[in-house]
């Protein structure tokens, strides 16, 4: 099984291109921002069907989640997860591998440091629990991924599947973990214990800011840059572009593939860290914000660049907080965004079809 | 439209008269017209052949009767009627069958599934029928066609004669070969040539697409020649029935690419002085893969200044023997010396730093990258090294000017050093892969069907350089199915067969037919595998 | 523990089997008609969802069992219809369309459930039950194996029509075929596009039938997000049965009676969690894909769109 494969140079749909006749600017543009106004039409529509108005709903979103001074920090916290996702997936998508893998990987990671960092506070300087907290949780996180790896870097086994098995298995055995294992005995809801807020990843200046988002930045413009740049990123995108030309051209294909995987899972098992270490503190039972899935269309959408992967997060951060609010006081299920997300990725699937098709005449 | 409910046609047309033909017809790709107002007539009893080079619209015109295309102007007829063919579906209800260059056949299915594949989906499949049916096909034609057996496990030979029982089955009035004989032997070429020749005497159409001359004259009865998507001319039967085999390929050549007489013959090489012995293999093995049993006993040498030339049916290891020789494949036994120097345990960087360079056949899915820019691909061979890489971080205007230098050099037809490769023609691409294997010291090259695809004036130029590299002492390896290239350029050619080397032959261009012969019959191994003095 | 010994105790873990089971065969049976075919349809969990909620509006609506499932049916068929447009006729990306229909589906049924039921809740009234005269008498598995609904019972005929059609006719055949090669089939005369949109809205028919048998008789309610992965499981199902309709059934029947016993165990006042349970089908993947690796096969050309001849 071969599905297209999405890399930067060919796009999500996985699809070559041509020549561009120029204006090339200006077409990526439409490109961009033709999804992102259709998506908003769409489920604006879809909105107005159901009585509630779209415009006072999106305006709602925005002042809260982008022009309220407490939105904002809440946007910009919430953004670290996020991004570290994306470093994650950009990695994997630039080298073609379909690491579907990440919300189990994420979850992982996130109970790892969840059940660890509690146990040392007071025994370990702070900076060390939160330092092996990270490392930690990015280790299982790529530990995750050792099976998938293998089974395609030496048995060419499709990762569409195997990734997709793994998350699942990961989603349940997260909650295995936390109601079976690490579950903390003081209280009676069913979580871990919980890192005092004061041992967490400290705030910002004066902000409510987590730190977090720095860490998160530093990820994506680290990875693009060593995409885009290093001899190690080449490797990696050549082995996306095609395996048989990096066989030829001297390039182990089953180790760059080891390490993609590696890579990939590994930031995603970060991602679960900052969330816990930054935010939450603890993971409770049942707990699974799907943020993987969430980041795919922003990653795809952004073409698989480290800025504008940023910009979109950004974006897509303020609408989950604007929404989360939204939800008590409007009456509209923050499950309103997962339709926003759907509908960007279809939109965005088709834009990509009717430019290609646009291309060959 | 069953295979079980057709009935065999009884209003066959007279022979000679029009079954299918063309009129006019004209095909636009973006960026290339590929048929230009081409109008013929397929007759039937007629093998027709379409003659050209790569490039010439062959393709395209049978996409077209086989209901993959349709023309932009112009239009099919059938009978003297206009036709449209609007999928593979009307084709065949057509009566026109296809046999394409590359097997279409599901190779998980058995024979007698992708006997009946087509036939509506709520149909029992008619087992007893087709049984019955088939049998008559295997005495009246000689085909073999084991119902059960699984499709992907047969050879080439016998999964092509499945396409052709399936034509037969269909009763099909039009039979469409595309360059059937690329993956034959030429005893095997003979046999689709008789069968052929069968087929047409009982009412048949036959139209036989090749670019091979002799095969064009010896099989066919009418010969349509095609040149860059235009009609060049015809030979009709009258005319080709008094011409002897020089004769027919003289006019055949004239036709194709115009101007006087034969295409300019190159001077063989003969007597050159030999230098040392740069490459030397000995009893070479590999592990055998799904596909392939494997390399075995492989042992040769190549000199400086030597072209060995290796012959034999696509399939029989060549690639393998390239990529064990290049270091991209892994040898289980024997060993290779580079210079005298043992070069076994190396892998691909370590042959290339030693100075053998390998150029694949696939030049688009393995020798470049089509979406990376030119001056990538120039360098995909030395990723993270110095001087375009320094400390990890990637030099781009070193690169670039390099890329530039080489597109000089080359003659390389491209808008800018920073165009994605694969917008360039395939002429241009294999230009940058030469460029880019031949930089830096080549002490040994190995040119894995380098001119496979291109069109004319492509293959003179590489062919020449070819010989100029030789010519400056470098060893040549030349792997080729064409034999006319390796007649043309080689010193030695020797042939593969089953991974194994089945003999080698010293070339001597005034002993071509029984050189041919003899190349022939050790491409089946049937001399055994005891190797002739070279 | 003598709880769980009793003939009442049995009868009722077989028909928790039953219950789960049924929307995972119809999944499974779906998806392998799609996966033979060549797509890879991870929108099916979508499709589920969004006919568990039609079935319920419609057997809600109209006060009618029946006219539930006919909703269910057309509601998955709707999504599948979408994909079918989207991926087999335009060519789109069949991973990256299946999730977006996925999400959407979640979260539009979500929406829609809040606006409209989300005051009231309201439950449906007790499904009916067929009881096969006699057989209904077989201490144990009499009540549970043979007083079902008759959906169920459509849903195991659905495994014989299907391995009939697949093994006797050209259907099965000519899916493998789009499966494989579409390439071939083209040539050969058949319609690629045409058996991968049937093969796909077929899926999207089943998975619509199997969500609103859980909303409307299963549970008796819609809740958002309620399918639970059901669809993948059908997606699981179906890659290990290797092409048979047989043992897309066995594989259903083992998964819903695990859960089924886990149920009951919490019921028991045991501990372990239904995740446990959760996880098995995809560890059972990950074995045979582990123990047999590329052998473990699977469609040459699926998750590929065709696309006649391509340049």
């Amino acid at each position: 099984m071969n599905a297209a494969k999405a890399t930067a140079d060919t796009g999500a749909a996985g699809l070559t291109t041509r020549p561009e006749r120029g204006g090339a600017v200006r077409n990526l543009l439409m490109v961009t921002m033709g999804p992102i106004v259709a998506a908003l039409v769409f489920s604006g529509v879809i909105l107005l069907l159901l009585g509630v108005n779209p415009l006072t709903y999106y305006g709602f979103i925005v002042e809260r989640g982008l022009f309220s001074s407490l939105g904002l920090q809440q946007t910009a916290t919430r953004m670290a997860p996020l991004l570290f996702l994306a470093a994650g997936l950009i990695v994997a998508f630039r080298a073609g591998i379909w690491n579907l893998g990440v919300d189990g990987q994420f979850l992982l990671g996130a109970v790892a440091a969840a059940a660890f960092a509690p146990l040392l506070v007071g025994i370990w300087p702070n900076w060390l629990i939160l330092t092996a907290g990270f490392v930690l949780a990015g280790a299982v996180g790529a530990a995750w991924s050792v099976l998938p790896a293998l089974l395609k870097a030496y048995q060419g086994v499709n990762e569409i599947i195997t990734t997709l098995m793994m998350t699942f298995l990961g989603i349940s055995f997260s909650h295995v973990l936390v109601k079976l294992v690490f579950l903390d005995p003081a209280t009676t809801v069913p979580q871990t214990r919980t890192l005092p807020v004061e041992d967490r990843l400290p705030r910002l200046f004066e902000t409510n800011i987590s730190s977090g988002l720095i860490l998160g930045l530093v990820a994506v413009v680290a990875v693009h840059l060593m995409m885009t740049r290093t001899a190690f990123g080449l490797r990696l995108r050549t082995v996306g572009a095609s395996p048989l030309a990096a066989a030829h051209a001297g390039l182990s294909v089953p180790r760059l593939t080891l390490a993609v995987f590696g890579l990939s899972a590994g930031f995603a098992g970060l991602a679960g860290a900052v969330a816990i270490l930054g935010v939450e503190g603890n993971v409770r039972a049942d707990w699974n914000p799907a943020f993987g899935l969430m980041v795919i269309p922003l990653v795809f959408l952004a073409r698989l660049h480290g800025i504008g992967v940023i910009v979109l997060i950004f974006f897509y951060s303020a609408i989950l907080i604007g929404s989360e609010s939204a939800a008590r006081k409007m009456g509209v299920p923050q499950d309103f965004t997962l339709v926003l997300v759907s509908n960007l990725l279809i939109f965005l699937a088709l834009a990509e079809y009717l430019d290609h098709r646009r291309r060959q005449r | 439209m069953g295979v079980s409910s057709r009935q065999a046609q009884d209003l066959r047309p007279l022979p000679g008269a029009e079954v299918i033909g063309l009129v006019s017809v004209t095909k636009r790709f973006p960026g290339v017209v590929a048929v230009d107002a081409v109008s013929l007539s397929v007759r039937a009893g007629e093998i027709h052949v379409l003659l050209g080079e790569n490039g010439a619209g062959k393709s395209t015109i049978v996409g077209m009767f086989a209901g993959l295309q349709e023309p932009d102007d112009g239009h099919l007829t059938a009978g003297g009627q206009r036709m449209r063919l609007t999928s593979p579906a009307a084709s065949i209800a057509a009566g026109i069958s296809t046999v394409f260059q590359h097997a279409m056949l599901v190779p998980t299915l058995t024979v007698f599934e992708n006997l009946v594949l087509g036939d509506a989906w709520w149909h029992r499949p008619p087992r007893a029928e087709v049984a019955a049916r088939v049998a008559g096909l295997q005495r009246d034609y000689g085909l073999t066609l084991p119902l059960d057996a699984i499709t992907g496990e047969l050879s080439l030979g016998e999964q092509q004669q499945i396409e052709i029982a399936r034509a037969l089955l269909r009763n099909a009035r039009v039979l469409i070969l595309d360059e059937a004989t690329s993956m034959v032997t030429p005893a095997g070429a003979a046999e689709l040539g008789a069968r052929m020749r069968m087929l047409a005497d009982r009412g048949l159409a036959v139209i036989f697409i090749t670019h091979k001359l002799s095969e064009a004259f010896r099989f066919g009865d009418r010969i349509t020649v095609l040149k860059q998507g235009r009609l060049a001319g015809e030979i009709a039967p009258g005319r080709l029935r008094t011409l002897d085999e020089a004769g027919a390929i003289d006019e055949m050549v004239r036709l194709m690419f115009g101007g006087g007489g034969r295409a300019v013959p190159v001077t063989p090489r003969t007597g050159q002085t030999r230098g040392a012995v740069r490459l030397s293999a000995t009893d070479l093995a590999t592990a055998r893969t799904d596909d392939f049993a494997g390399l075995e006993s492989i042992t040769f040498e190549v000199a400086s200044g030597e072209i060995l030339g290796i012959a034999g049916i696509d399939g029989n290891g060549q690639k393998q023997l390239a990529e064990a020789l290049a270091g991209q494949r892994p040898l289980t036994g024997g060993s290779i010396r580079i210079e005298g120097v043992d070069a076994t345990c190396g892998l691909v960087a370590d042959r290339r730093k030693a100075g053998l360079r390998y150029l694949t056949d696939d030049r688009l899915s393995e020798g470049s990258i089509g979406a990376f820019p030119v001056y990538l691909n120039t360098v995909l061979k030395e990723i993270g090294k110095p001087p375009f890489w320094r400390g990890g971080l990637e030099r781009t205007s070193r690169i670039r000017d390099h890329a530039r230098a080489l597109i000089r050099e080359y003659t390389v037809r491209t808008p800018a050093e920073t165009t994605p490769i694969g917008h360039l023609s395939g002429g241009n691409i294999q230009k940058v892969i030469l460029g880019r294997e031949l930089s830096g010291t080549a002490r040994i090259v190995v040119f894995n069907k380098p001119t496979y695809g291109l069109d004319m004036q492509n293959i003179t130029a590489f062919r020449r350089r070819i010989r100029e590299i030789a010519d400056q002492g470098v060893a040549v390896i030349l792997i080729s199915t064409d034999l006319d290239e390796l007649i043309e350029l080689s010193d030695r050619i020797a042939v593969m067969e089953g991974g194994r080397l089945t003999g080698t032959v010293t070339n001597d261009p005034s002993q071509a037919e029984a050189m041919r012969l003899q190349i022939g019959r050790l491409m089946v191994a049937e001399d055994g595998p005891a190797s002739v003095p070279a | 523990m003598d709880a769980l010994l009793t003939n009442a105790f049995a009868s009722s873990l077989l028909t928790g089997a039953i219950m789960a089971g049924v929307p995972l065969l119809l999944a499974g049976l779906g998806e392998q008609m799609s996966e033979k075919a060549g797509v890879l349809n991870i929108g099916i969990e979508g499709m589920m969802l969004f006919g568990a909620y039609t079935g319920f509006l419609a057997a809600f609506t109209f006060d009618s069992l029946w006219l539930g499932f006919a909703g269910g049916i057309a509601g998955g068929m709707a999504v599948a219809g979408l994909m079918a447009v989207l991926c087999v006729r335009l060519g789109l990306n069949q991973i990256v369309i299946g999730i977006g229909l996925t999400l959407g589906a979640e979260g539009l049924t979500s929406l829609l459930h809040h606006f409209q039921f989300s005051r009231t809740y309201p439950r449906l009234p007790a499904p009916m039950r067929i009881d096969i005269p006699g057989l209904t008498d077989i201490p144990v598995i009499g009540p549970s194996v043979f007083g079902q609904h008759p959906v169920v019972y459509v849903a195991l005929a659905m495994v014989l029509v299907m391995a009939c059609l697949y093994r006797r006719t050209n259907l099965g055949l000519t899916l493998r075929a789009a499966g494989e090669k579409p390439a071939a089939l083209d040539v050969a005369g058949g319609h690629v596009v045409a058996m991968r949109s049937a093969a796909v809205l077929f899926t999207g028919a089943m998975a619509g039938l199997g969500g609103a048998f859980l909303a409307t008789v299963g549970a008796g309610v819609f809740i958002p997000h309620m399918t639970g992965g059901a669809g993948f499981i059908g997606i699981v199902l179906a890659m290990l049965a290797r092409g048979r309709p047989a043992w897309v059934l066995i594989g259903a029947l083992i998964f819903g009676a695990a859960l089924s016993l886990t149920t009951a165990l919490q019921v028991a006042g045991s501990n372990i969690p239904t995740d446990i349970i959760q996880m098995l089908p995809f560890a059972a993947v990950m074995l045979v894909l582990v123990i047999w690796g590329r052998k473990a096969r699977l469609p040459a050309a699926l998750g590929v769109s065709y696309e006649r001849g391509a340049r």
